[in-house]
This record gives structure tokens, C-alpha cells and sequence, in this order.
């Protein structure tokens, strides 16, 4: 996590984190979904291997101890099950991909005319395996972006930017995801318990019967944290003029039907002409709401974090990979998809893995949580 | 501050008032408590105070609540924020966010203070409440103190002027209670908030408190007039009340003060009366030869005595050859057959001589009903014969044995069973040989590690039949992991665990609840079922114990207990004895709690220490973690205290616990150089 070169760059050197230098955010999910947009331009093993070294650098570099920084590792199994998956389903759904490699022949199972197309078992080819394994890494590698964006930044801090009229909503939505942890303790808890009753631990029976108290204790919990936060203010409103109040209710109502409509102008064939226009005008009414809305809200922000010159930087970094590798694939598709068939060994394009390689500047910026103790 | 006229509140679906006509005026700047035996409202009275009833739990209320002149039908909880902050039993239960700091924050961003007022304000409370370290750390990873603080901190930042606080000491370690309390004194004092709590331990906030509010009557006055009528007291209201002194103390340095002449009065005896007593006075804390191992057999006297309706038996259990015959009687054929026990466990021969060294008696307030046998200290004192030889015989007692022992006591009725000794008292911290070959549980070395903290380090434990053990230490020092080790939810990284010859996590579980059982911190985890009759079957069905055999232990420990109450609706004390009954239907020799007396009320305890007291000399091995050093002082033979999972001291209770402070019982403070350690102990010399 050392700034790589010597001394007289010392002043540059991230500073250890704390509260008032934290990294927006915003930007680490700019920064992943740079580098998940960058993933999603190639199927090049040797750049797809390259973005999840990239971001996997960062997070370890970078993560903090907290319980939500541990969701990593879960996104890097989810992505290997998804290879595995699209291998499986290539393997006995077969592919549309030629070759003539044949692995080896499955019994084919004879269907109808009528299903066209759809083929269980035959002949497996190494062109089709390759092939599914390119497609299922990309699809990894867009996961492991996300996880990473998960692990690095704090989902409640994100909330601090929304909008005032939808604070409270977001608390709501961020207090519900909690209980996800707190059930799965409950769930641990009483099948330890279990063990003191003299039952068997696993099996369909144990989770049925701990299921009830598990509901239980999560909907006392949570009646629990709701008295908590009536208590503690939540929900305050401010009085606004009643005519304040309808003109919001106008302009939210009224700005996202015009976001439908626009959408569906913009997709319909016929209406391409008015479409863009309504569809701006919807999104301007919308958050004019939103802004009149937040004046009901009486909430302020301890210490929302600031969007700093590190934060560009990071940001920047990941808009910059995604930006690059958009050029690549205009410039040199065939370096970005390497070919089936026939067969051929994936090369590494120097200039698209360069710019990879710029993902990792929030190794070296972003400030350097503290070792834990 | 807070007026209450004339207030009763209902819930739907009660038949009565929940608080019925209160009035009560509490002035500006008072730290208030309230006391009261579990179920007269005093949580409902707190809730009405933050509006949270009837806003939030419906029910009516009739009469009106003001507070700061507003008036709570008219505002609901959230406009009442800025004047009244709220934390409830559980800290865990009151965080909206995931870090210190911003916990600190939520509140005065509900109330829209500006953000340099709040970022002053949340520096002086992490610097109030000592939290300064801990302002960047997820509030999931803090131990139960560091949560209580910062539960009262996130209410103290939008400075209310009233603070209301429902038990937030009954889940902390003495230390960490002291420190949560020092800051509410600061409160009440610097800051002039007037501060309402309800705890039930009141032998740690009494003397803090300007006025008692005492429920279910509704009265307030000062702490000294109420404790004189109250049903509920500390042991130093206790000791004051036994002593005649008043004004009653109720602090120990006043109680000191005054305790000059029945320290005099104590001197020439030991808190021995019983049975020891007569033998000569000798010291608790010295373990001294004779007359404690005069004392010591009492126990086992009694331990077989339940086995039958038996006034000889005591005498006949205590030579060695007597022991054998003892199973022939009792086994009772069936359940016996069910229970193989491994050669270890056999020790209940022994255990007439690992005596409850010393039951501390007099806790026991059902003196008046208990016949003290006369004829039993003659037989009990025949120590010699005692200490050694029951080792070969409890050798060769069958096997079977044990299990059923426990048992027959239960099938008494209390009367016969349990209430006989209750009043077994002895002292003398365990003149027991501590080197029995064969001790309930055995644990060497033992090392847990959870990722990459070290829950335990090179733990030894021995726990012989009939013998207390009380663990104590602070939040987090490893109680609970030594506690999930020994039923083997946990399995040892080293070392090694055994409990009755069985290692505990590779023993399947419908054997290992006939070894050892353990009421979890939360009973509740213990009970599925909707209603105690269901439970009990259930309980019987899991154990393999003959039907009914759960209910009748229900009925014993709990009476009164309708057979379609739900578990839910039972009292903290009721549903804690009803998962006891559940365990011991299996019949363990050894019997763990974890936090057995949070949430009793003193009734409750008081029953529990009578149960614990009954099965320990029914030749029970118990270990319970608790951090309420007056249970431990009441129950415990040995305290063992784990800091930072290794075992700091292990011995005698009143050794150990008069000690160190932090654990001493309020008795043992008061009359200082003596060896008394409760209430009863003192009561039954004064005699």
C-alpha cells in the first residue's frame, strides 16, 4: 500500500483514513462500475483475468474490517458458480458455436422437430467450451466489479448523498437490509440450541422448526428499532405551506409519468420525435419535486463526505478504464474478442491492458484504512 | 419535569390496568428510579414518558402525561425527541446506524440542528462517555458496555432535558455498570437532566437515585423511607433492616459507618450456623481442617437423602458401603437403562463429600417452613470416614446411578425434595480433595479461537458432583465460549473438554443432554413450542424420559403455571425456570447457566438460588457465568474469574470474591475483615 517511489513523494503518500478524509462513496461505485463497463466490451481472458487482478488489488489494499467489507469473497464465489453454470448448461444444452474439436460425444437425446434449435447431449466441442468459458468470465468479472465496489465503500454512507425527500426512505431501506445479518445470528443461535434440546442440528425438520422463531424475533426486532427511531425523531417534518406541499405533489406525480411516457416514446417505433423531449421534461419535474419535497424534511448531515481530489481520482480512474477500452473496441475489436473459430490462443493487447492497469490508482490515492488492532 | 395525573394505561385485550391511578410529579434535574417486583409496569410507566405508549404499543390511557408541559396525547414520540430520550433493555435493538459516531449524530439529524453544533456535541459526548476510541468502529463489534454507553450517548446528543432508561445495568459486567452510572450521575449533576430509570439490580443504582419511586403503588420519596416499605431491596437494605439501623444506609460506606457494633456483636462467630456452628466458629475464608470438614458432609448428608423418604439416609449414606446400596432403590428400572453412563461420571458416590461448602444459608427465606432436622448434624458430622473411602465406592456404584439421583429428589415435591435444603447450610470453601479422580467435568488447556481472536487460552476446570461454580469477568472475557465448549457447540482448537467421559462435540446430541445441559443467556432459544404442556412433551420425547416427567419438574419449580400458557406470555422468572425444568428432564449431572438472574426481579432470584441451592445438594455439578456478584456470593462453593479468556483466579467464593472489589457482595464489603458474604449468613449467627 506504499506509494511506489521514495522519499520526496512522502507529502503525496495517502494519509491513514479516518472520518473526514473518507472516500465518497459515489466514487468507489463510479470507479467499480468503470471497470465493470470495461468488462463488459471484451471477452479477452487475458484483460477479463487482468480486471479482476486490478480490482482485487484494490480491495485488498483497501478494505476496512467492517462487516460489510467482507462481502467480497462472496462475490468472487458467486462469479465462479456463474462459469460453472454457463459450462454446465453449454455442456448439456448444447451451443451454437461450430467446431471441430469434438472433446468427446454424449448420447444425444432425440427431440421433436418443433423444437428447433434446442439440442440435449452430442458432440462437445472445444470450441463451444472455450467459448462458454469467455462468455461465463465476463459475467464473473462485471460480478466481482460490483463486489468489490460493495466491500469498499459503506452502502449506508452512499445514502448520505441522496436526496433530502428520500433520506428517510433510504434509512428505512438500509435499517430493513440489516436484518438480513440479524436473522442469519438467529438462525445460528437457535440451531446451536437446538443442540441443547438434544436435537440433530441440520436437516429440512431443524430449519423448519427454528423458522417460526426466527420470523419471530426478526418482526420483534424490528417493531423494536421502529419504536427506537420514533423515538429518536425520525419522521419530523417541518410545516410547509399547503401550497408548497401540493405543487410537490404535482410535480413528482407529473414528472414520472412523463418519465414513462418519454421511455415509451423513445422505445416505440413511432414516436422517436417527441419521446427525448418529454422525457427530459419528465426528469426535470421529478426532481424539482424532490427538491421541494426535501424542504418538508427538517433532517441535516453529520459529516456527509466531501467529493475531494481523491475522490476524483478514483473515480476518474475507473471512467477513464471504461472510456479506453470503449475506444479499443472501436479501434481493434478483434484484439478485445479474441476468435472461436477457429480456434486461437488469446493474445494480450498492450494499449487496452495499459489502460486497465489505470484502475488501479485508488490503490495508491485512497486513504489506507487502519491496520485493525 | 414529568407529571403523571391520575395515569392508568390498558392494553387491549388485558382484563386489568397494566399502571392503574398514578401520580406522580417528578422535578427537574432528580435522577428518579423505580422499583417494583417484575410486572407492575414499570416499563409501561417509562414508555408513557417518551409517548412511546400508547403511540406506538396501543392500549388506552386514561389521566394525563406532560412532560416539559407537553403533553403526550397530543405529541407523538418523535416531536417529544427533543425533550426526551429513550433507551430500552436492549442497545442493540435502539441503533439505526452501523458506527459510533454516526449513531452518535442520528438524532440531532432528526432534529435538524446544524451541522457545527453537531459535530460539537458528538466530540463532548464521546469525550463524556469515554467513547473517543471507538468513534470510527461498526457498533456491531462492541461489547455489551461499550453498547450501553453508546445507546445513552445517542440519546444525550440532542440534549434532552429528560433521559429515561429501562434496566441499563442488568446486562453489564460491575465495571462496565459503574461506568454507565457515573455518567448519569454526571448528567443529573453537571447538566441538571432528569434522569428516570427502572432497574431491577438495585444494589447497584440505589445510591445514586434522589427519590424511589416504588410501583405498583405509585408512591415517591426518598430512597431510604421507600426501601424501608419496599418488597424489593439490596442486601445492604438487607443487612440495615436486620440491624434495626435507621435511617436505613444505602450505600456500604454508610452502612460501614454504622456496622461498628454488629461487626462486635459477629465477632466471635463464623458465618457457619447451621451445621458448623456448633463444631466452633472458624473462618470462611480460611479454609480451616475440622470444622469445615465437620460442615462439609452436611451436604452429602443431604444429597442422597432425597433419595428416599429417608430420615435415616442421611446417616446411611455416609459410610461408603451404604452408597451402592442407594441406586437399588432409586434406579427405578426404565430411565435408568436409558442412560449409559461412562465410568467418569461415576463419581456420585463420591459426591456426598464435595459438599456445597457453603450454601450460604440464611439467603433462604423460607426459613420458617423448614424444619431444621435436629437429628442431622450428629450424622453429618462423621467427616473422616467420608473423605476418603467413598472414592472406591463411588468406584463401584453402578453406573446408572447418577442420572437417576436428581430425579428422585425432584419426584418429591418440594417438600420432601428440594425445600429439605434449602436450608443446608455449611461454609468453609470447599474442604473437598481436589484431586478426585473423576470430577463431573474435566477441562485441560482448553483454547477456542474464532478467526483470530483467541476466545480462550489454556482454561482448566474441574467441577466435582454437588459443587457451585459461579464464572465470572467482564463482558467479552470468554464466559459464554467457555460455557458453548463445555456443551460442545464450540469445538476446543486445543486442549480438550470432558464431561462425564464424553467429549462434548463429538457426543451426539440426545446423548449429551443426560451429561450436561445449559440454560442459554436467552431461554427463550430453549422453548419451540406454544404452550408449557407442548414444551414439556416435547422435552420428555427429546430426552427420553417417561411422560410427565417434565411437567411434574415444571410443577415443582414453577407452580402455578397453567399447562395452555404460551411461553411468550410467561414472566422473565417463570420462562427462565421453565427452560430449567426443560434441561433437567434429560437428568445432567452437570448443569450450566449462562446470565441466569437478567431480567429477575429479587422474588425470582430469590427462587432460583432456592432451586440451584436444592439440586446442587441433590449432587448437581453447576457453572453459571454471571456478573451479579450476590448470586455468586449466595450459590457459589468456587468462583473462577476469566479476563481476556484465561482463568485469573480460581477458589473458594469467599476468597475469591472478598478479594477483589469489583466482585465483592455488599455484606462482604460492609463487615469488611469478617467472612461474611450474605444477608442470611449474618441473620442466621445473629440468631
Amino acid at each position: 500500500m506504499a506509494f511506489p517511489s521514495g522519499t520526496t513523494l512522502r507529502p503525496l503518500r495517502a494519509p491513514e483514513a479516518n472520518r473526514s478524509n473518507a472516500l465518497h462513496a459515489g466514487a468507489w461505485w463510479l470507479w467499480a462500475l468503470g471497470l465493470a463497463t470495461a468488462a463488459s466490451r471484451t471477452t479477452n481472458p487475458l484483460l477479463l483475468g487482468l480486471l479482476v487482478g486490478v480490482a482485487g488489488y484494490v480491495v485488498a489494499a483497501r478494505r476496512t474490517d467492517a462487516p460489510w467489507a467482507r462481502s467480497y469473497g462472496a462475490f468472487v464465489k458467486l462469479g465462479l458458480f456463474v462459469v460453472a453454470v454457463r459450462l454446465v448448461f453449454t455442456m448439456a444444452l448444447g451451443s451454437p458455436i461450430p467446431g471441430t474439436h469434438v472433446l468427446f460425444t454424449v448420447p444425444e437425446v432425440p427431440l421433436p422437430d418443433w423444437v428447433q434449435g434446442v439440442r440435449i447431449g452430442g458432440r462437445f466441442t472445444a470450441e463451444q467450451l472455450v467459448f462458454a468459458l469467455y462468455d461465463g468470465a465476463k459475467l464473473a468479472t462485471l460480478l466481482i466489479c460490483v463486489g468489490a465496489a460493495n466491500a469498499l465503500a459503506n452502502p449506508a454512507r452512499l445514502l448520505k448523498s441522496l436526496p433530502g425527500a428520500l433520506y428517510e426512505a433510504g434509512v428505512a431501506v438500509v435499517v430493513a437490509m440489516t436484518f438480513a445479518p440479524n436473522m442469519v445470528a438467529d438462525v445460528v443461535r437457535l440451531r446451536t440450541a437446538r443442540r441443547l434440546r438434544g436435537r440433530p442440528t441440520g436437516g429440512v425438520k431443524a430449519v423448519l422448526q427454528i423458522g417460526l422463531p426466527v420470523l419471530e424475533g426478526a418482526l420483534e426486532r424490528s417493531i423494536a428499532v421502529a419504536a427506537s427511531m420514533d423515538a429518536r425523531g425520525y419522521g419530523r417534518t417541518a410545516e410547509v405551506p399547503a401550497a408548497v406541499r401540493r405543487t410537490t405533489n404535482v410535480l413528482t406525480l407529473g414528472g414520472l409519468l412523463g418519465v414513462c411516457a418519454g421511455s415509451y416514446g423513445l422505445l416505440a417505433a413511432s414516436g422517436a420525435g417527441y419521446g427525448f423531449p418529454v422525457l427530459v421534461g419528465g426528469l426535470l419535474a421529478a426532481a424539482g419535486g424532490l427538491a421541494l419535497g426535501g424542504r418538508r424534511s427538517v433532517r441535516t448531515r453529520y459529516r456527509p463526505d466531501r467529493w475531494g481530489v481523491r475522490a476524483w481520482l478514483v473515480a476518474g480512474s475507473g471512467v477513464a478504464v471504461a472510456a479506453l477500452m470503449i475506444w479499443a473496441a472501436a479501434y481493434d475489436p478483434g484484439a478485445l474478442h479474441p476468435g472461436v473459430v477457429p480456434l486461437t490462443a488469446p493474445q494480450l493487447p498492450l494499449w487496452p491492458a495499459l489502460s486497465v492497469l489505470v484502475g488501479l490508482v485508488p490503490a495508491f490515492v485512497a486513504p489506507v484504512p487502519k491496520e485493525s488492532s | 419535569m414529568i407529571r403523571f395525573e391520575n395515569v392508568s394505561v390498558t392494553y387491549t385485550g388485558a382484563s386489568a390496568p397494566t399502571l392503574a391511578a398514578v401520580d406522580l410529579e417528578v422535578p427537574e434535574g432528580e435522577l428518579v428510579l423505580l422499583v417494583g417486583p417484575s410486572g407492575v409496569g414499570k416499563s409501561t410507566l417509562l414508555g408513557a414518558v417518551s409517548g412511546l405508549v400508547p403511540h406506538f404499543t396501543g392500549g388506552t390511557l386514561r389521566g394525563r402525561v406532560t412532560v416539559d408541559g407537553r403533553d403526550t396525547r397530543l405529541h407523538k414520540p418523535r416531536e417529544l425527541a427533543d425533550v426526551v430520550g429513550t433507551v430500552g433493555q436492549d442497545p442493540l435493538a435502539h441503533f439505526v446506524t452501523d458506527t459510533v459516531e454516526d449513531e452518535l449524530a442520528y438524532g440531532m439529524e432528526s432534529l435538524g440542528l446544524a451541522p457545527e453544533v453537531m459535530r460539537r456535541r458528538v466530540e463532548e459526548t464521546l469525550d463524556l462517555l469515554g467513547l473517543a476510541e471507538l468513534r470510527d468502529r461498526p457498533i456491531a463489534t462492541l461489547s455489551g458496555g461499550q453498547q450501553q454507553r453508546v445507546a445513552i450517548g445517542s440519546v444525550l446528543t440532542p440534549h434532552p432535558k429528560v433521559l429515561v432508561l429501562d434496566e441499563p445495568t442488568s446486562a453489564l459486567d460491575p465495571g462496565a455498570a459503574e461506568d454507565v452510572l457515573a455518567v448519569l450521575q454526571r448528567l443529573v449533576h453537571d447538566l441538571g437532566t432528569t434522569v428516570l430509570m427502572a432497574e431491577h439490580r438495585l444494589e447497584r443504582v440505589v445510591q445514586y437515585a434522589d427519590r424511589v419511586v416504588l410501583l405498583p403503588e405509585g408512591v415517591m420519596g426518598p430512597p431510604a423511607d421507600i426501601m424501608s416499605l419496599s418488597p424489593v431491596f439490596p442486601p445492604v437494605v438487607d443487612l440495615g433492616r436486620l440491624a434495626g439501623w435507621s435511617p436505613l444506609p444505602l450505600t456500604v460506606r454508610d452502612a460501614r459507618r454504622r456496622a461498628g457494633d454488629l461487626r462486635a456483636r459477629l465477632a466471635g462467630r463464623a458465618p457457619a450456623p447451621a451445621a458448623a456452628g456448633p463444631t466452633g466458629p472458624t473462618g470462611c475464608s480460611a479454609p480451616p481442617a475440622s470444622g469445615s470438614a465437620a460442615s462439609g458432609p452436611t451436604a452429602p448428608g443431604a444429597g442422597p437423602g432425597p433419595a428416599g423418604p429417608t430420615a435415616g439416609r442421611g446417616g446411611g449414606s455416609t459410610p461408603p458401603a451404604s452408597d451402592p446400596a442407594a441406586p437399588g432403590p432409586t434406579a427405578g428400572g426404565g430411565p435408568a437403562g436409558l442412560l449409559p453412563h461412562p465410568a467418569p461420571s461415576r463419581n456420585w458416590g463420591l459426591r456426598p463429600q464435595t459438599p456445597a461448602p457453603q450454601t450460604p444459608a440464611g439467603l433462604n427465606m423460607p426459613a420458617p417452613t423448614d424444619p431444621r432436622p435436629g437429628p442431622r448434624p450428629p450424622t453429618l458430622r462423621t467427616p473422616a470416614g467420608l473423605n476418603t473411602p467413598p472414592q472406591g465406592a463411588g468406584a463401584a456404584a453402578p453406573v446408572e446411578e447418577p442420572p437417576t439421583r436428581p430425579r428422585q429428589g425432584f419426584g418429591k415435591g418440594r417438600g420432601g425434595g428440594i425445600s429439605r435444603f434449602w436450608r443446608r447450610r455449611t461454609d468453609a470453601p470447599a474442604p473437598v480433595p481436589t484431586s478426585t479422580p473423576s470430577p463431573l467435568l474435566a477441562v485441560d488447556a482448553l483454547g477456542v479461537r474464532r478467526g483470530r481472536v483467541e476466545a480462550l487460552r489454556r482454561v482448566d476446570l474441574r467441577v466435582r458432583a454437588g459443587e457451585t461454580v459461579a464464572l465470572m469477568g467482564r463482558n467479552g472475557a470468554g464466559k459464554s465460549t467457555l460455557l458453548n465448549a463445555l456443551v460442545g457447540t464450540l469445538a476446543p482448537t486445543s486442549g480438550s473438554v470432558l464431561v462425564g467421559g464424553r467429549v462434548p462435540h463429538r457426543t451426539a446430541p440426545q446423548e449429551l443432554i443426560r451429561e450436561v445441559g445449559l440454560v442459554p443467556q436467552e431461554p427463550r432459544d430453549l422453548l419451540y413450542a406454544d404452550t408449557v404442556a407442548a414444551e414439556c412433551a416435547a422435552a420428555d420425547a427429546d430426552a427420553g424420559a417417561p411422560p410427565g416427567t417434565c411437567r411434574a419438574l415444571v410443577s415443582e419449580l414453577v407452580p402455578g403455571v397453567a399447562d395452555d400458557t404460551h411461553p411468550r406470555d410467561l414472566s422473565e422468572g417463570q420462562r427462565l425456570t421453565l427452560a430449567l425444568a426443560v434441561v433437567l428432564t434429560g437428568r445432567p449431572p452437570l448443569l450450566l447457566l449462562d446470565e441466569p438472574t437478567r431480567g429477575l426481579d429479587y422474588a425470582a432470584k430469590g427462587r432460583l438460588v432456592r432451586i440451584l441451592t436444592g439440586l446442587a445438594a441433590e449432587g448437581h455439578g453447576i457453572v453459571l457465568a454471571t456478573h451479579d456478584v450476590e448470586l455468586a456470593a449466595e450459590l457459589a462453593h468456587r468462583v473462577v474469574i476469566l479476563a481476556d479468556g484465561e482463568v485469573v483466579a480460581d477458589g473458594p467464593a469467599a476468597e475469591v470474591v472478598t478479594s477483589s472489589p469489583a466482585f465483592a457482595p455488599q455484606v462482604a464489603k460492609i463487615l469488611a475483615p469478617g467472612p461474611w458474604l450474605t444477608v442470611g449468613q449474618v441473620r442466621e449467627a445473629l440468631r
